[in-house]
């Protein structure tokens, strides 16, 4: 039988043909949509978000049971946030029509990417690919998802939900689309094709580095390893709550979440005693020792441990503690590299240090960002502003959290910062970006500037809109050009958008997503 | 190339070489084919394609062309489309042309393949290695299903050269070899249903053969259930109905099988060109159970050595898995809208010239008003770096049949030259009427 077995050489492998046909179709999709209007644009948004919104739940079920880790409400709560709540939150923002600065007589007209390839995490699987398309949807790209293989299925489920919509409210073919079956060749593959004009990737430091080697222009962000400060003039009641709220937050799986507590000796025990009544576990010596070689077995950290429960690491490594108990609080001395309790842990156990003054306070923020997280954030709970301001400007870290949890607070959920799934790590994290990511970071403006000399007039571009509402399915099927329908759609043109029924239900699901977002702030 | 050359010669093909490009040309005529060689260098066309890779040709002298003729959609995929001419390698490390008397692996699984993505009833594939062959053997199955001798084709119709084929068509190819049976092969004129059912009344009809669109008389386009008719009147009066789905099938109309958008499921359905990848030829005949009834009555009644080789196989079973494509059959949609909406501009501006658009999908016909105006566009298209034929048939039209994989950017590029070429050509007849 052996020499009968058929040999294959030279085999590119499965899946990225395939690929380059999903880049070529994404191409042309991308070429249409860059030429919709506003109301058009919105309409699909709204259509896109709500499709992912009022599955909210299914799909953080979904991916909770398929990737093993997280907590259901939490995922609930990031899904709404990243499709409706994201909508919300720039409703009113337009990323399409032409801008007007008739003082400088520049006019800036919106350019789209064209073809955004995403890469998304396993954490946060479904947030992560319903917050790329919106954003890519709100900015006129087409987008291409490459899943974590961890979590394929849901956020195949998901994106084709919100593919249907927006195709169904106007958007292109094949504006959106998924790769059901991901492999290092075909994301390889799909990253060096010259047809991708930005790769967005979100997850592991590998994935990031390879996308800004891949030669096409790359916003990747880098991990985080979040050190928080708390000094003796912080309510530490409130510091407390705050703190381990956002370390339970979906058990601990956003990027953004605490990674080690720095307390002043002052205040430490009292800290402890506030976690405590919080739902935290305080680990003894011997316990904090069996616990990090559960999570860190030979130093390395043990991916099983990712997003999994309190109570059940605890069982891992042999360690009895209170059935509510929803983090492991585990106190060690040294923050230095091989401290393995000193770097990111994605899972609720929060290292502990005690430090004499807050000022040395952050010198141990400094050394926890060495050893991973620079450019990412930290969180400080203090009531002085001239120690947040030395912290801040001290710590190499683009966003710092005050006076709330950092995993909400970072990513712009509990603050006023940019919500995002995507945090820019800007120069110091080797990332292109240093924002949240956001809509304006997938466009470009074409600025037509005309003669500075006061006698050169701009004329009034005001209503002038080079873009237009399709008036049928885009592309138009093909039908033949003898049958009375042929070419219906296929000419653009400004059309009244939405009808009531639309209207209404946009406007309820809006109602809903505040009052849940306005729950998950006050909480 | 001797031992006493001394400089090597222009084009090295390896096997074989030329000096130059009229060189070639000069041999072309005395060993291969005269007339042709002449007519393509009287026509202004000298094109002797070299390289090749997607949808670009490349003549002797290094010029480039657009393609859009793709040998009557045989290069539908690109030339030498990378994934086909992968499995096609890949293939040669176990496979060849295959032995037609057995049972075969690769004829097998291509069978499935197209059966499975056949409009539903087709069930049976039988295999020859070229369409000419295939429209023979669809026709011979016909007679033996119905066991009469007639078949009725279009005026103008087009269905190959071979022994019964060419029957089927103009007689500009059947008379030049004697080849004419009109008794056997009645012609009815194109949209006319009132003489289709004449002709089939008799009841001694064996099938109808149809291409969806006629490619050969210029994508003349059925009228609107035209063709649903023509399938009932073959239900009346006992006919099978053959659709030679060659140039229309393998996604070109943007439904894998022109076919199915008439909601018409033929009784045999012939493929070829395109089906090969545009690498290994290949051609293929799918008939119903009941039509394929000689299959089981004598499985050698029809022999075909190279029909199906299984090298052939493997690259039409690539072949039909790119074109069955979800993304395919998306950017077809896109290019059809693309290219219509383009050539569409292109006619306001010429109305009096560029007098009609015959599209469905990416299949078009250009039709001019001038009884020879296609070779004229034809010409300037390919002065500006784009080849795309007129119709054998009606040399007023253009054949004009864009990739189904085409890029973007491609496709703005070829209708820019399009565009241009058309107004050169208008041109040049405005100024031979003046003249005149």
């Amino acid at each position: 039988m052996s020499e009968m077995t058929f040999e294959p050489l030279m085999v590119e492998p499965a899946g990225v043909p395939r690929g380059r046909a999903m880049v070529e179709r994404a191409d042309w999709a991308a070429r249409a949509y860059a030429k919709y209007d506003i109301a058009t644009v919105n309409r699909i948004i709204d259509a896109a978000a709500s499709a992912l919104a009022t599955r909210a739940q299914e799909f953080a079920r979904d991916a909770v049971s398929e990737t093993g880790f997280g907590v259901v409400e939490h995922k609930v709560l990031k899904n709404i946030a990243c499709s409706t709540g994201i909508v919300e939150t720039y409703r009113g923002q337009d990323f399409v029509s032409p801008e007007i600065d008739e003082v400088n007589k520049i006019v800036a007209i919106p350019r789209p990417a064209g073809v955004i390839l995403a890469l998304t995490p396993s954490t946060n699987p479904v947030a992560t690919v319903s917050f790329k398309i919106i954003l890519a949807l709100m900015t006129r790209n087409s987008i291409i998802i490459s899943p974590h293989p961890m979590a394929k299925k849901v956020c195949v489920a998901a994106a084709k939900a919100m593919a249907e919509a927006a195709v169904a409210a106007g958007a292109p073919d094949g504006i959106i689309q998924i790769v059901e079956d991901p492999s290092i060749p075909l994301i390889n593959a799909l990253m060096t094709d010259e047809r991708t004009d930005v790769i967005v990737a979100t997850g592991g430091t590998p994935v990031v580095r390879s996308a800004y080697r891949s030669g096409n222009p790359a916003i990747g962000v880098g991990p985080g390893n979040v050190p928080v400060l708390v000094d003796a003039t912080a309510d530490l009641a409130k510091a407390a709550v705050r703190i381990i709220e956002s370390k339970a937050f979906d058990n601990s799986i956003l990027c953004t979440n605490e990674s080690v507590v720095i307390a002043e000796e002052a205040i430490a025990d009292k800290l402890l005693a506030a976690f405590t009544r919080e739902g935290a576990y305080v680990l003894k010596d011997e316990e904090r020792d069996a616990v990090r070689n559960t999570v860190f077995p030979e130093g390395h950290f043990n991916i099983k441990m990712v997003g999994k429960d309190a109570t059940w690491i605890a069982e891992q490594a042999g360690i009895k503690v209170p059935a509510k108990t929803r983090v492991l609080v585990a106190p060690f001395d040294l923050v230095v590299p091989e401290e393995p309790l000193a770097h990111e842990k994605l899972c609720p156990v929060l290292g502990f240090v005690r430090v004499p003054t807050a000022t040395r306070g952050i010198d141990i923020a400094r050394a926890i960002l060495r050893i991973t997280g620079a450019g990412h954030s930290a969180a400080i709970h203090s009531s002085n502003p001239e120690l947040i301001m030395m912290f801040s400007a001290a710590v190499p870290v683009l966003r710092v959290s005050v006076n709330v949890g950092n995993s909400l607070g970072a990513s712009g959920i509990q603050t006023n910062l940019a919500p995002t799934m995507t945090i820019g790590t800007g120069f110091a994290g080797r990332s292109s970006v240093g924002e949240n990511l956001q809509p304006k970071h997938l466009i470009n403006y074409t600025r037509l500037a005309y003669n500075a000399d006061a006698r050169e007039v701009m004329p009034s571009f005001a209503g002038l809109n080079p873009w237009a509402s399709p008036t049928g399915p885009v592309p138009s099927y093909p039908v033949a050009s003898n049958e009375e329908n042929y070419g219906a759609g296929n000419s653009y043109s400004h059309r009244e958008p939405i009808t009531q029924d639309v209207a209404e239900l946009r406007d309820e699901i809006r109602k809903l997503i505040v009052e849940e977002l306005h729950a998950l702030i006050k909480n | 190339m001797t031992q006493e050359d001394t400089a090597a010669p222009e084009f090295d093909y390896g096997l074989f070489s030329y000096d130059s490009k009229e060189q070639m040309l000069e041999k072309s005529k005395e060993f291969w084919n005269p007339g042709k060689t002449q007519f393509w260098i009287d026509s202004g066309v000298p094109l002797v394609i070299d390289r090749r890779e997607e949808y670009f040709i490349y003549d002797m002298s290094g010029k480039r062309l657009i393609d859009a003729h793709l040998n009557g959609g045989t290069y539908n995929l690109g030339h030498r489309n990378p994934e086909v001419v992968q499995a096609v390698t890949m293939a040669m490390q176990h496979f060849d042309i295959g032995n037609h008397h057995f049972p075969s692996l690769a004829r097998t699984a291509l069978a499935e393949a197209l059966i499975k993505t056949a409009p539903a009833g087709l069930s049976k594939v039988i295999y020859g290695s070229g369409g000419g062959e295939a429209i023979d053997i669809a026709l011979k199955t016909a007679r033996h299903a119905t066991q009469k001798r007639k078949i009725v084709s279009i005026i103008k119709a087009y269905h190959g050269h071979t022994g019964l084929a060419v029957g089927t068509g103009d007689d500009r190819f059947s008379k030049l070899f004697l080849s004419d049976r009109p008794e056997e092969f009645p012609h009815v004129p194109f949209n006319d249903l009132e003489a289709m059912e004449d002709a089939l009344r008799d009841r001694d009809v064996a099938a109808v053969i149809m291409e969806t669109i006629p490619a050969t008389y210029g994508f003349p386009l059925p009228n609107p259930g035209y063709l649903e008719a023509v399938k009932k009147l073959c239900e009346k009066y006992d006919a099978l109905y053959i659709a030679d789905e060659v140039q229309t099938g393998l996604m070109r109309t943007g439904e894998l099988w022109g076919i199915t958008k008439h909601g018409i499921t033929p009784d045999i359905l012939v493929t070829g060109k395109g089906i090969s990848g545009g690498l290994y030829p290949i051609a293929a005949v799918l008939a119903t159970e009941k039509a394929a009834g000689w299959l089981n009555e004598d499985g050698f009644g029809h022999i075909s050595t190279f029909g199906g080789a299984e090298l052939g196989c493997i690259a039409a079973l690539k072949t039909l898995e790119i074109c069955s494509r979800e993304e395919t059959r998306s950017m077809v949609h896109y290019i059809a809208d693309y290219v219509g909406q383009r050539l569409a501009a292109v006619q306001a501006t010429y109305p009096d010239w560029f007098v009609g658009i015959r599209q469905n999908g990416v299949i078009l016909g250009l039709e001019f008003a001038h009884p020879q105006g296609a070779k004229y566009v034809m010409r300037h298209l390919y002065e500006n770096g784009v080849w795309a034929i007129f119709s054998t048939l009606d040399p007023r039209v253009l054949q004009y049949k864009p990739g189904i994989l085409l890029k973007p950017e491609v496709a703005e590029e070829m209708l820019d030259r399009t565009e241009l070429a058309i107004g050169k050509a208008y041109a040049e007849i405005r100024n031979e009427r003046r003249s005149a």
